[in-house]
């Protein structure tokens, strides 16, 4: 799977760079008619702009302001400004405590009513940022939830202090945008609390994966030996897929019911049925796998540019070098002729080396859209997951239901035999009975939240803004 | 004369530089026909020679001459013409022979007609017997001239000067003579330098023009697998999301058709010029090293002659009998010795005369490859502007489509 991080090609070796740089280009050359962008437009300009105008030098601040892209959300935007140390409390065991980033969020939401968008202002780390990760995952199952940023530095690069912060700044920004465009998820009350609620973030952290362990080596024994009790799956449990450490016996169940599913020649009671579903999810693979592809190619095609780059600027200055040797050493007139010429070809090919250089950073830029849309390819694989998964529980508690239902006959049948009242077997019946109205009650919860995340399927629309960028700027 | 009718029309690879007023002679190397199988493969090019000077056999001549024929030519011109820089021949290259790939072939043969024909125009060269031989006899003939120069009988002379040229080694060492004398003159020791820093520098630039090519093509390699690509994810979409894409992935494909040719358009017309001019001043180098060696046989000649003479003079005071022998001795020497100056400050001249004959002969040249270069370079920018930006119309209608939709 490609890593959706911006790649960093290594620029050409500093003391080429150096001495490209320094090199004085004065001559009497036309200065070129192409436009000097900086920042490649925002969406929003470009589509309003007819044509190019030269010479338009267009600068935006650091941080460009794309606006939203869905109508649905509420925040016109969202900026996550610089990143700032700050020392943990005094709580701490270790003498002089640790440190931690905190990044200052500011977020403009439209007014429910009249008057301007309100501003909210707050601080949060990144643990925060894991948190609201996990807390979306569970609560929307089955909607593309954009990627969040990485934990750790996943490029070999070693990174500066500072590169690392401005990184993950700048990525919490375009989580956090993404995240509000989402149409479901933007109106949230996940989002809204990690973007508005002032102090600490009121979500529930995750636990930590030692005292799952240990709940689940404690339930699995009572599972195993017919606890009827710790055998039902509550409800509330049934809206989540089953976790490693606490439902070993879940897992079991269900892994033995996809089994069936597959190898079994009984057909399951719930099957996914939606022909247009299954459609798209074979477009979607084939997409992912294009779209893999085409991210490949940019690389190529970036790397490829960089080296003509290079290469046209090492001509250049061997050019320079010569023009300098022949000026010294003219002995002829002609002499003077070549060495003119050579030094006019040798600034045009520095210059052009400079050229293919902001060529190639526009280039990375949008290009770069294409890596993060394989990110979102990840989103959609986890939602498709959690769908397969929703649905295999919904399965598996229909199978152990009917399972019950066949005991409680047999129980029944057992007992109409047996003259008088058979207590153990009544017990047994209402025991039986009990379990079957819980299953029937998660069942059901199963069976809602597998609709939920089949209706819940938003439609992934594939946005233009990449090419268009790419082709002006090659412009 | 040569009346225009009966003239065929001139081949595309016709050289530029061949005179073209009366009286003339143009040649042209034309039509590579790979002969032969394997190990022994080679290419066989046809000669054309157009004329009319009254040396030659006749208004046109056709002859096959292969690679080793020129070679031969090129040597006996570099035996005969001491002084002069012989034209360079395209490098040997024992491996890339055998692959025998097209631009391989197509850039020796331009290598070749451009060698010969700056032979033909050369005033001294031109006249050559050998030049006479190569452009007119039959492969026969030439098959056996070439045999006998790479083979172990060469002429008698030659034979004489090597045993003369190791006796003269063998007494320096002897003597104490380790190093050979050279001359002194500051405005030679200039041009030397100067021909040495040259060759660096200019192989220098050869090479990143080399480079530079490769690039060409490898960017347009990747361009067109990209373009490939983004067509398969055009495919994925629908209706005019798609278009646009394969219309973009097309615009790559093109583009990198673009680049592939300007690659070869350096190759052939910037780096090959450079490569060129590298090959004539090593060419220049094997001159300098002719006069290094005429030199040193003058100044020996003319140490031995004087020896001779005191010796003689000797002989004449004490009347011996042997001065009849020392007297023929050291008339042959001075004789000689006055031909060894004579050939040096021939050498000397002529490389005077050729240095200016060369300097603006390379900068008209370098002249012509540098406007092909920056020609071919805005050129390929040109196209590749105008590609992009026919297609952000079609762009720019789709999203402002789909943004409202």
């Amino acid at each position: 799977m490609m890593d959706p991080d911006t790649g960093f090609f290594a620029l050409e070796s500093p003391a080429v760079r150096e001495e490209m740089e320094s090199l004085d280009l004065s001559d009497a050359i036309a200065p070129s008619s192409l436009p000097s962008f900086l920042e490649p437009p925002s969406y929003a300009d470009v589509v309003l702009k007819s044509t190019f105008e030269p010479q338009n030098a267009v600068t935006t601040p650091g941080s460009g302001s794309y606006p939203p892209r869905g109508a649905a959300s509420n925040c016109l935007r969202i900026v996550v400004s610089d990143p700032e140390t700050v020392q943990e409390a005094a709580n701490s065991l270790v003498p002089g405590g640790t440190t931690y980033v905190t990044y200052p969020i500011t977020t403009w939401v439209r007014a429910a009513g009249h008057g301007g968008p309100s501003e909210f202002r707050v601080r949060r780390r990144f643990r925060d940022v894991v948190t609201l990760a996990a807390r979306l995952a569970e609560a929307y199952r089955g909607c593309f939830i954009p990627q969040r940023p990485d934990k750790s530095v996943v490029d070999g690069q070693v990174m500066q202090k500072h590169e690392f912060a401005e990184q993950r700044r700048w990525e919490l920004e375009k989580y956090l945008r993404r995240l509000a465009e989402h149409p479901v998820i933007g109106r949230s009350d996940e989002l809204r609390v990690f973007l508005q609620a002032q102090g600490k973030l009121p979500l529930p952290a995750t636990t930590d994966v030692a005292s799952r362990m240990l709940d689940g080596a404690v339930r699995l024994p009572k599972q195993l030996f017919g606890d009827a009790a710790a055998g039902r799956v509550a409800p509330e449990d049934v809206v989540q897929p089953a976790k490693e450490g606490r439902d070993l016996l879940r897992i079991f169940k269900e892994l033995k019911q996809a089994v069936a599913n597959d190898w079994g020649g009984v057909k399951p009671l719930v099957v996914e049925e939606d022909r247009e579903f299954l459609e798209r999810k074979e477009k979607m693979r084939v997409l992912e796998q294009q779209l893999c592809t085409a991210s490949q190619q940019a690389e190529a095609l970036v790397k490829a540019q960089q080296d003509i780059g290079e290469t046209m600027g090492e001509m250049g200055l061997a050019f320079i070098k010569l023009t300098k040797f022949e000026t010294e050493e003219a002995i002829f007139s002609s002499q003077k002729t070549l060495s003119a010429d050579a030094k006019c070809v040798a600034t045009a090919a520095v210059k052009a080396s400079r050229l293919y250089q902001q060529l190639n950073a526009q280039t990375v830029k949008h290009l770069d859209t294409l890596h993060e849309y394989l990110g979102v390819m990840l989103a959609v694989q986890s939602a498709f997951s959690d769908r397969t998964s929703a649905l295999l529980t919904a399965q598996t508690l229909m199978t152990d239901l009917s399972t019950l239902h066949a005991k409680v006959e047999k129980h029944e049948a057992a007992s109409s035999k047996i003259f008088g009242s058979d207590r153990s077997g009544l017990r047994k019946v209402e025991e039986l009975n009990e379990t079957i109205r819980v299953t029937e009650d998660a069942k059901s919860c199963a069976l809602r939240e597998y609709e939920r995340i089949k209706v819940s399927f938003s439609v992934l629309n594939v946005a233009v803004v990449c090419l268009l960028a790419l082709a002006e700027v090659t412009t | 004369m040569i009346s225009p009718e009966t003239s065929p029309p001139r081949s595309s690879s016709q050289s530029p530089r061949s005179p073209s007023a009366a009286p003339f002679l143009s040649i042209s190397v034309t039509d590579p026909v790979k002969l032969g199988n394997g190990v022994q493969a080679y290419i066989s090019y046809r000669v054309i020679t157009r004329t009319n000077l009254p040396e030659f056999q006749g208004p046109e001549k056709i002859v096959i001459r292969r690679y080793s024929d020129f070679v031969w030519l090129h040597d006996r011109l570099a035996e005969k013409y001491k002084g002069i820089f012989i034209p360079p021949l395209p490098e040997k290259s024992a491996v890339e022979k055998f692959r025998f790939s097209a631009e391989f072939i197509e850039m020796r043969r331009q290598a070749l007609d451009i060698f010969i024909n700056r032979i033909a125009s050369h005033p001294e060269l031109k006249q050559s017997e050998d030049l006479r031989t190569f452009l007119q006899e039959d492969e026969e003939t030439m098959e056996r001239a070439r045999s006998q120069e790479t083979g172990i009988f060469k002429k008698p002379a030659d034979l004489i000067q090597i045993f003369k040229d190791v006796q003269t080694k063998v007494s320096d060492v002897v003597l104490g003579k380790e190093k050979p004398v050279e001359e002194t003159d500051p405005d030679y020791e200039k041009l030397k330098h100067y021909i040495f820093g040259l060759e660096d520098h200019l192989a220098e630039t050869q090479k990143q023009a080399f480079r530079l090519v490769k690039r060409h093509k490898e960017l347009g390699q990747s361009l067109s697998d990209f373009g490939k690509a983004i067509k398969l994810l055009g495919a994925c979409e629908g209706n005019s999301l798609g278009k646009v894409f394969s219309e973009l992935g097309a615009k790559s494909e093109l583009l990198s058709i673009k680049l592939q040719k300007e690659a070869h358009n350096l190759l052939m017309n910037f780096e090959e010029p450079l490569k060129d001019y590298v090959r004539a001043v090593q060419s220049i180098k094997v001159t300098f090293a002719d006069r290094a060696n005429a030199f040193r046989q003058h100044c020996e000649l003319a140490e031995t002659t004087k020896l001779k003479e005191i010796n003689l003079d000797k002989l004449n005071l004490m009347r011996s009998d042997k001065v009849r022998e020392a007297e023929m001795e050291y008339r042959e020497l001075k004789a000689e010795s006055e031909q060894a100056t004579r050939r040096f400050e021939t050498i000397v001249r002529l490389m005077n005369e050729e240095i200016v004959r060369f300097q603006e002969q390379k900068t008209a040249d370098m002249g012509l490859a540098f406007h092909q270069f920056a020609k071919g370079q805005a050129k390929l920018a040109n196209d590749i502007a105008d590609a992009w930006r026919s297609v952000l119309p079609k762009i720019e209608a789709c999203t402002v489509s789909s943004q409202h939709g």
